[in-house]
């Protein structure tokens, strides 16, 4: 094992990829000379070059359509996102390109890409730079969607995302990259797609929670014990889709107790799929409504004060699991 | 009907300058008049050369492309007949009078190399090698077609043939196409793609952006924009503020050509010379190929916007008549052999016929099969 940060771990995990198949590049923006915005793919130009890591005009359209190409004619991209926004930009070729190529080829071509980059807020980058866009492709089938939470599931999750024939969308945290982790030394160390970790054993309660709220899910789970001696299971599905219900299920049936942190806007979200499922596999195991902690309804706002406002928090979560607890 | 619109546009604009007056003009159909006058002197200045051509061209070749063009006119024509008998469902975008494209880039190509282009696709499929069965029993929504019913008239797809679609999305393949040429050139593969698109795409951000990445990556890639004059019902001087789309290449640096689009030998020409600096010097280029769609954008196109006289005007260069009549110039076929190409083509388009009717509809496994790899 070795102690990581996520940006390390996922750093590795190219670097490893890219060894392993020769089809493997990674394209973006400032990917290459400047070493990634955010340093995810630090050191690996200057490794590999010109050919394997490729820095791309700002044109997230563009170079998007040339992923799907390319995978289509038998590469392996991965495109990364300065951040998930603009991704919007792209997004005709994620959704009406990438997701539908290998149904409407009724088989014919399959598109092995992997978009990658910060999904969600970082630090007080106002309403454009943070949003949390996953149940906005999680809504198309076709596509894959991934956020890990740790390091070393950063890394695994990026190598099985990277050898999946699926076009996979793998959402990164900002505020989470220079988090610690330890991480299987191991080069050939995968983690599979749409299976869930539990982070945290428990019998009281159990909170879902995804990338940025897994390590809020777990700060509150260890004050709830302390305070209120009640015992909180913590499961992150680290794939949204496809969604590992039945681990959520399980854990339900043993809690009878469910809360959902997010940071995603609360309308038509991931956890609102989760509720939902929960009600048609589970409802006779519920002993208490289910609660959401979301992103309020709103851009998100620029100052310090009111960002923190809008966003899910420990406190945030403390309260609905109290809630759920009737405590 | 074209004339009411433009008189309403001129209306809204009372105080402009007289230097518009031609584009005025152009907007009721003269400059499109003028246009197709203006192509045919060019054609009969070079005619006599293109007969020289003509004798110097392998005789199969010539067979095979006359052939090509009109299995694609018949297939169509059926196509559009079954279609208003309800056979075909949703959207049908015809070729009917573009064919001349098609066949003379794509039989310029080697095999191996790579296709792609818009939802107006049944010709180059076939051209491509899709048998017409695949591709009619595919308008049909049937399992026998060439995606097992899935995609329709808009998504032909065959990867033994490197037909990389059919796409719906006006201007998306050309993004595609890009990555496609961007693959072969990492993998050294020596192919070349063609990516086909109607005029009304090089207004879309993603044709600007892909013939940047192009030049700028030197891909192996021939953009052909297949100029039909009309974006649906908006004709391109209504769209585009420029009428010149060969030269928009001049932004990005890249090689361009103006090409007669109702010359399938004019069209061969300039695809082997941009074939040619794609495999050799891998270079992009952008081909303007000026042609004309007799049919509606889609069958369910009144096709209000233009005139008969102009529908008939284009029709007087029909690509397969002026073909036809260059070839028996050059004493290479007589009407005889036309006539038995297009009864082979009639018979190739009944069996398509009889095999998309035989064919049945896909079974319900197939609606949540390959939606995942």
């Amino acid at each position: 094992m070795a102690l990581l940060t996520i940006r390390d771990a996922l750093n590795q995990a190219l670097r490893e990829e890219i060894i392993r198949d020769e089809n493997v590049f990674i394209m973006g923006e400032e990917v290459a000379e400047y070493d990634g915005a955010y340093k995810v793919t630090r050191g690996l130009w200057k490794e590999f070059g010109d050919k394997r890591v490729v820095d791309t005009p700002i044109t997230e359209l563009g170079f998007a359509a040339l992923g799907v190409g390319a995978a289509m004619a038998g590469l392996r991209p991965v495109i990364e996102f300065m951040t998930f926004n603009f991704s919007i930009l792209a997004s005709d070729q994620i959704i009406n390109h990438a997701a539908k190529m290998l149904y409407m080829s009724g088989g014919e071509f399959k598109v092995p890409i992997v978009f990658r980059g910060p999904n969600g807020s970082a630090f007080q980058v106002s309403s454009q730079h943070s949003q949390a866009l996953e149940a906005f492709y999680a809504n198309f089938p076709g596509l894959k969607v991934v956020m890990p939470s740790t390091a070393a599931d950063a890394k695994g999750l990026l190598k099985s995302a990277i050898r999946d024939d699926n076009p996979v969308i793998f959402m990164e945290q900002e505020r989470m990259y220079g988090m610690k982790g330890e991480v299987p030394e191991d080069d050939d160390f995968t983690i599979p797609l749409g299976v869930a970790d539990i982070k945290r054993e428990g019998k009281d309660c159990t909170i879902v929670a995804r990338s940025m709220t897994v390590p809020m899910a777990l700060e509150a789970a260890e004050k709830i014990q302390q305070e209120f001696d009640v015992s909180v299971e913590v499961i992150d599905p680290r794939t949204i889709k496809p969604l590992d219900i039945d681990t959520i299920v399980s854990s339900i049936k043993k809690t009878n107790r469910l809360v959902i942190a997010e940071e995603s806007h609360s309308f038509a979200s991931v956890g609102a799929e989760i509720t939902y499922q929960v009600m048609d596999h589970a409802f006779d195991h519920l002993d208490a409504p289910i609660k959401r902690i979301s992103t309020v309804e709103a851009p998100m706002p620029y100052a310090r004060n009111l960002e923190a406002a809008a966003l899910p928090s420990v406190d945030k979560i403390i309260a609905a699991v109290k809630e759920v607890c009737y405590i | 009907m074209a004339r009411t619109a433009a008189t309403a546009s001129s209306k809204k604009s009372p105080s402009k300058p007289s230097a518009k007056k031609p584009a005025k003009a152009e907007s009721n159909g003269n400059g499109r008049m003028a246009v197709v006058e203006l192509m045919n002197a060019e054609y009969q200045k070079r005619r006599k050369s293109q007969i020289e051509a003509i004798k110097k061209t392998d005789k199969k070749l010539l067979r095979e492309m006359l052939y090509q063009m009109v299995l694609g006119r018949v297939f169509e024509e059926k196509a559009a007949e079954v279609y208003r008998m309800g056979k075909i469902g949703g959207f049908c975008h015809l070729y009917i009078g573009q064919e001349a494209i098609a066949i003379g880039s794509m039989m310029a190509l080697n095999p191996d190399d790579m296709v792609i282009t818009s939802y107006r696709d049944h010709v180059q499929a076939m051209v491509k090698g899709i048998a017409p069965e695949a591709v009619m029993a595919e308008l049909y929504g049937k399992e026998g077609g060439c995606v097992k019913g899935k995609g329709g008239s808009m998504h032909m797809f065959s990867k033994e043939h490197e037909f990389f679609g059919g796409h719906g999305i006006v201007g998306g393949q050309i993004g595609v196409g890009t990555g496609m040429a961007y693959a072969a050139k990492y993998k050294e593969s020596g192919q070349v793609t063609l990516c086909f698109f109607g005029e009304a795409a090089v207004n879309q951000g993603i044709f600007h952006e892909s013939l940047n990445m192009a030049q700028l990556w030197k891909l192996p890639i021939i953009y052909i924009c297949e100029n039909n004059q009309y974006g649906m019902g908006t004709s391109q001087e209504r769209a585009m503020s420029t009428r010149n789309i060969a030269k928009k290449a001049e932004s990005y640096e890249m090689a361009n050509e103006f090409v007669d689009g109702m010359d399938v030998m004019a069209v061969r020409d300039a695809a082997l010379r941009a074939i040619k600096r794609a495999r050799e010097e891998s270079l992009p280029t952008l081909l303007e190929v000026r042609s004309y769609r007799y049919m509606g954008h889609s069958m369910s196109d009144p096709g209000n916007y233009r005139t008969r006289e102009e529908i008939a005007k284009y029709q007087e260069r029909d690509p397969i008549v002026l073909f036809q009549d260059s070839l028996k110039t050059a004493k290479v076929f007589t009407d005889k052999d036309f006539e038995a190409i297009r009864q082979e083509a009639i018979e190739a388009t009944k069996k398509a016929i009889e095999f998309a009717e035989e064919s049945p509809y896909p079974s319900e496994s197939e609606l949540l099969s390959d939606v995942y790899a």
